[in-house]
């Protein structure tokens, strides 16, 4: 209602008592939350899976750059170099894709078209819409590197330790994290349409800088420097590393990197909020 | 503007408790267009501690045969009532609805609008915003007129109307509005289609005098002032108080 008319006040009336037992009795309990969870991101994954401009270029590029690259063009030597270096980068690229483009993209477009404003109305936890994204991103990009690992073992032939095939899939799920918080970031301040040209300002470009496409020593020296300040590079050097094919900085330097540009991307991603009021981050005034 | 303060159930308007027991309707531009209506529908019931049944609510909004069907497949018209569906799921006990029946046809609207009335009957409350001020005559015990963001009355539409003592006459008339305007007792004249409508405290000086000059004037009809013209007189000095 506009005008400042008051509205309502039913409860107005009511002794503090009382009040409180109703909002006892409508306390959201913890196997209903746990439904909401559940169902947000079985829905979110639903509707992603009937939505085929996301499905293609998201989950389906990595596999067929890793046909052709990996197993069609990488397996003609002697080594198996190529498809075992390109498991770990385009892995990366196909856990990079839902994560930006679901949060990025799909929050920028619920905010635009007022599904947000609307959830933001029923009592849904803020969680459980958060959540569904991150599990989105998780499962799309599990069946990503899912995926590229039964082409590399069958079709390239890569032979890893057994250890190794799992820590490659942890290393390259992990990375979720940090994307989903670089797109979470890019959905809270872009608009629309506007987050699809961002994300995919960020995606492609980043992909090819951080070394996912072609390995980073190939490059020039200067472009070797910028990749160090890219997420996508550190991930992709911590995959690299369970295979050692890594250019060798640590391990703490690749986590410290991902962890404090993480922060960054999640400040940002609440300063966002914070301007539009979405989730209850309140505007200051 | 004006200043204020607003609470819902004595609580601030987004406090978990309020949104339990409140569901709106808001002017989006819509929600997934690739799951169905009874996906929406169950997430939405998710969210409360004891939603209504799927198949309440369907027949409710009018959407048992689209059940299946997704979002984005439906008409403009059928969106607006899953929306209304949604705004339902909870089973609140205050409802808001801004502009629920835009872009429904004359059937969807007065199903909604009985819809609206039984949800009075078991004691819920709606807070509706319109520009039909046909919807508001047939649906609100008390109207609250904003105009340029300022509450310019207030009261059941009985009494909004009759702050509007005039007659509406009704003619189809070469005369102009502007003819008319200045005659005493005319308090608004303008045109609609072939119609010239004219607000006026004193009806037979006009009707006699509309007449004297127009020997063809027909379709003559002369009638209370409904809301939309007390609307009308109400916008054009709008800058009393509210009562």
């Amino acid at each position: 209602m506009t005008g400042g008319a008051e509205s309502g006040g039913a409860g107005e009336g009511e002794s503090a008592g009382a009040v409180m037992q109703v909002r006892d009795a409508r306390r959201l309990g913890s196997a209903r939350r746990f439904r909401i969870y559940l169902l947000e991101a079985r829905f979110q994954v639903v509707e992603v899976l009937r939505e085929p401009m996301f499905a293609i270029p998201t989950l389906a590029f990595p596999l067929i750059f890793y046909l052709f690259f990996g197993v069609i063009m990488g397996t003609g030597g002697a080594s198996l170099a190529v498809p075992t270096y390109v498991l770990a980068t385009y892995g990366v690229f196909g856990v990079l894709g839902p994560a930006l483009f679901g949060f990025g993209a799909g929050l920028a477009n619920e905010r635009d078209t007022g599904v947000l404003l609307l959830k933001q109305t029923t009592p849904m936890p803020a969680g459980a819409y958060l959540f569904a994204k991150v599990m989105s991103a998780l499962i799309f990009g599990a069946a990503v590197v899912l995926g590229l690992f039964l082409m590399a073992a069958h079709a390239a032939g890569v032979a890893l330790y057994r250890w190794q095939w799992f820590a490659l899939a942890g290393v390259l799920l992990t990375g979720v994290i940090p994307f989903c918080a670089l797109g979470l970031a890019i959905g809270a301040w872009a608009k629309g349409r506007a987050a699809v040209a961002v994300v995919n300002l960020v995606f492609l470009p980043m992909s090819m800088l951080s070394g996912l496409w072609l390995p980073i020593y190939m490059f020039p020296d200067v472009m070797q420097d910028i990749a160090l300040a890219l997420p996508a590079y550190h991930h992709a050097q911590l995959a690299l590393k369970v295979i050692a094919m890594d250019a060798g900085q640590s391990v703490a330097v690749h986590v410290s990197v991902l962890v404090i540009e993480t922060l960054i991307f999640l400040a940002v991603a609440a300063l966002g909020f914070r301007r539009a009021g979405t989730f209850s981050i309140r505007r200051s005034r | 503007m004006q200043e204020g303060a607003a609470s819902v159930f004595g609580l601030e308007p987004g406090a978990a408790e309020v949104r339990v027991r409140r569901g709106a309707m808001l002017q989006i531009s819509g929600i997934s267009a690739n799951l169905t209506v009874r996906e929406h529908l169950e997430l939405f019931r998710a969210y409360y501690p004891a939603p209504l049944p799927t198949a309440r609510l369907l027949s409710m909004a009018g959407l048992e045969d689209l059940a299946r069907r997704r979002y984005g497949k439906l008409s403009g018209g059928q969106k607006q009532r899953v929306m209304f569906a949604l705004a339902l799921a909870g089973d609140p006990e205050l409802l808001f609805l801004d502009e629920p029946t835009t872009g429904l046809d004359v059937d969807a609207r007065h199903r909604l609008w009985s819809e609206i009335r039984a949800l009075r009957e078991s004691g819920r409350t709606t807070v509706l915003t319109t520009h039909n001020l046909d919807e508001a005559d047939a649906l609100a015990d008390r109207v609250v007129v904003i105009h340029k963001g300022r509450r310019i009355a207030e009261g059941t539409p009985a009494e909004i109307k009759s702050r509007t003592a005039g007659r509406l006459v009704r003619c189809v008339t070469p005369i102009g509005p502007d003819e008319v305007a200045s005659m005493s007792g005319v308090v608004e004249a303008r045109s609609r289609g072939q119609h010239l409508e004219v607000l006026t405290t004193q009806p037979e000086a006009l009707v006699r005098e509309l007449l004297g000059r127009d020997v063809g004037l027909a379709d003559l009809t002369v009638v209370s002032a409904g809301l939309e013209e007390a609307f009308l007189a109400l916008t054009r000095d709008g800058k009393e108080g509210g009562r």
